[in-house]
């Protein structure tokens, strides 16, 4: 254990990554959750991947030339590349260029740039960049296609997902593309309906397994000790344990519903482990991951937008500090106790 | 007043000394009403009306008012005047005066209005007095129409809208309409206000800046200006 203890650092993630390395494998860790999005909903999640990773890293290298920074080296640490996946992930699949144009000057240009740079963010820049495109294009926003899949028989044309993507959207094709999420459907469901009666077969299996996919690529990050547990198991445990509450008031959703209808799993893995947001203490990132996960289902259950991961995130970005604070690391013990102490 | 007195003050409240830019004073109607044009230019006249009117009394009142009880006889005039204004705009404009609500009463407490009263016509003649707050008050003004034209184009789509209820029927069809449907909603909402306010700023001390660095700057006077807050550094 004690060779262990050298090697990582005070949270339990691995030591010795520069940021660039870390930023790659996070980057390679968001590849099963990808092609499974992709599998399940088409060319649309392919489309907005790329199309966010290109504008965000356009947009960091004309903000980095603007403030007469070097470009290359910053552009080679990949976080702009990873801010635009994870953007381009949490869009509904489809979305325009010319939303996600603006989202990613919102995520790159104000919530990394102007704050300073990367390491300086009070706010996880992708979830910036899509809170700002969820309040300020609700209905575009709100236009999640229905798991057509990639191939087969009710795959979506390639010239209307080019049509999509140039912002161009005919009303029949917007009908045949859009389909309730899940967390829609609980949204609008009855007091006695159960949410996932109301969606069209098959799409909460594939929610459910695109959030597996995540979750594999999750484990990876925690295998390979480039996250700290504490974020996502935190958020996750509160989740659940709302979620369970909520149904014993409600007999609605369901923590396997919750966990796995939405963007949970993705969230928990790869926006709520961002090291800079996040609080910094453990026993603070206990704390910290809980309240997203609170926040997450008390704003499903009770707000007015479908999913509430991004909201949850930016709220708690801005108690970190605080948190920090309030709950502070107990002073370390004795060197040879540290090593069963850092399980707390 | 002397010609070149006249032009300081001119350049301090347009400018370099701006309520709203520089001093960051009445941020909370600035936020608050500059969703378009009509109301950012609505609550800026009005706001330019009171000044005017405070400022003039504070500098004629100026050697009647005792020191210590200065704040609160200040407060008062500009009450009164806030009265007037309200009042006004209650019967020539009563749309406009609904959509601004409550924040017409709460000139009051616009810090803007108060520290021009005390830092400036209170210790100054009638003439200046009255210029300096005509300056200030425009400054203000202007920069209330320019965020509420930034956010009315690339909130709602439009520019112009809603004019008639400030300027009466012959502007009904002034409205310019932005291609495409609708604009982002999020530079309606109040956070929108506070980016497009911290960009203006940021963009004035970038004018600065620019215009420092192609001329050496002259070595400057100290006035007779209080500067209340500055968001630039102070030299």
């Amino acid at each position: 254990m004690s060779h262990l203890h050298r090697h990582t650092n005070a949270d339990g993630t691995d030591r010795g990554h520069d940021s660039a390395t870390l930023m790659r494998r996070v980057t390679l860790a968001c590849l099963p959750g990808l092609l499974a999005q992709s599998w399940f909903f088409g060319l649309g999640v392919v489309t907005n991947v790329i199309t966010a990773a290109a504008c965000c890293l356009l947009i960091e290298a004309m903000m980095l030339a603007a403030r007469r920074r070097p470009v290359s080296p910053t552009i080679a640490d990949g976080s702009a590349l990873l801010t635009g996946v994870l953007l381009g992930a949490a869009l509904p699949a489809g979305t325009s260029l010319w939303l996600i144009l603006i989202g990613s000057l919102a995520a790159v240009a104000v919530a990394k740039h102007l704050y300073g740079v990367l390491g300086q963010n009070l706010f996880n820049p992708a979830m910036v960049g899509y809170a700002l495109l969820l309040v300020s294009f609700p209905t575009q926003m709100s236009l999640w296609p229905a798991p057509s899949g990639l191939f087969g028989p009710d795959a979506v044309e390639p010239s209307t997902w080019l049509a999509r993507w140039l912002g161009q959207h005919p009303p029949a094709a917007l009908d045949a593309l859009s389909g309730a999420t899940p967390l829609d459907a609980f949204r609008h469901r009855n007091a006695d309906a159960d949410a996932a009666l109301l969606l069209a077969p098959g799409a909460m299996e594939a929610w459910q397994s695109v959030a597996l996919a995540w979750l594999g690529g999750g484990l990876y990050l925690l295998h390979r000790r480039l996250i700290d547990w504490r974020l996502p198991l935190s958020m996750l445990v509160s989740m659940a344990l709302l979620a369970w509450l909520f149904e014993l008031l409600s007999a609605s959703g369901g923590v396997g519903f919750h966990l796995l209808g939405g963007a949970a799993i993705f969230g928990a893995f790869f926006i709520v482990t961002d090291p800079v947001s996040a609080a910094s203490g453990r026993r603070a990132r206990l704390v910290y991951g809980a309240g997203i996960g609170a926040l997450t289902m008390i704003i499903r259950a009770y707000g007015g937008y479908p999913d509430a991961v991004a909201f949850a995130v930016l709220l708690m970005n801005l108690a970190a500090p605080l948190l920090d604070q309030l709950v502070p690391d107990r002073p370390p013990r004795q060197p040879a106790a540290m090593v069963s102490s850092d399980d707390d | 007043m002397t010609h070149s007195d006249a032009r300081d003050i001119a350049i301090k409240g347009l400018w370099s000394n701006n309520p709203a830019l520089v001093q960051l004073l009445g941020l909370c109607p600035l936020l608050a009403v500059t969703g378009s044009v009509v109301n950012g230019l609505g609550l800026g006249l009005a706001t330019l009306g009171v000044m005017l009117g405070a400022s003039a009394s504070a500098s004629v009142l100026r050697h009647q008012v005792r020191p210590e009880v200065r704040l609160p006889a200040f407060v008062l005039i500009i009450a009164a005047f806030v009265t007037c204004v309200e009042l006004a705009m209650a019967a020539l404009a009563y749309e406009l005066y609904q959509v601004l609500g409550i924040f017409l009463p709460l000139i009051v407490t616009n810090c803007a209005i108060l520290a021009r009263v005390e830092a400036f016509a209170s210790r100054q003649p009638l003439a200046p007095a009255l210029f300096d707050a005509l300056m200030n008050g425009l400054g203000f003004a202007l920069v209330l129409v320019l965020i509420g034209a930034i956010r009315e184009l690339l909130g709602q789509g439009t520019l112009f809208a809603g004019m008639e209820l400030l300027l009466g029927d012959p502007a009904s069809d002034w409205t310019l309409y932005l291609p495409g449907d609708g604009g982002m909603l999020f530079l309606v909402l109040p956070p929108g206000a506070f980016l497009v306010t911290g960009l203006l700023i940021a963009a004035k001390n970038a004018i600065d800046d620019a215009v420092k660095r192609r001329r050496p700057a002259p070595t400057k006077t100290p006035g007779d200006e209080r500067r209340v807050r500055v968001t630039g550094v102070v030299r």
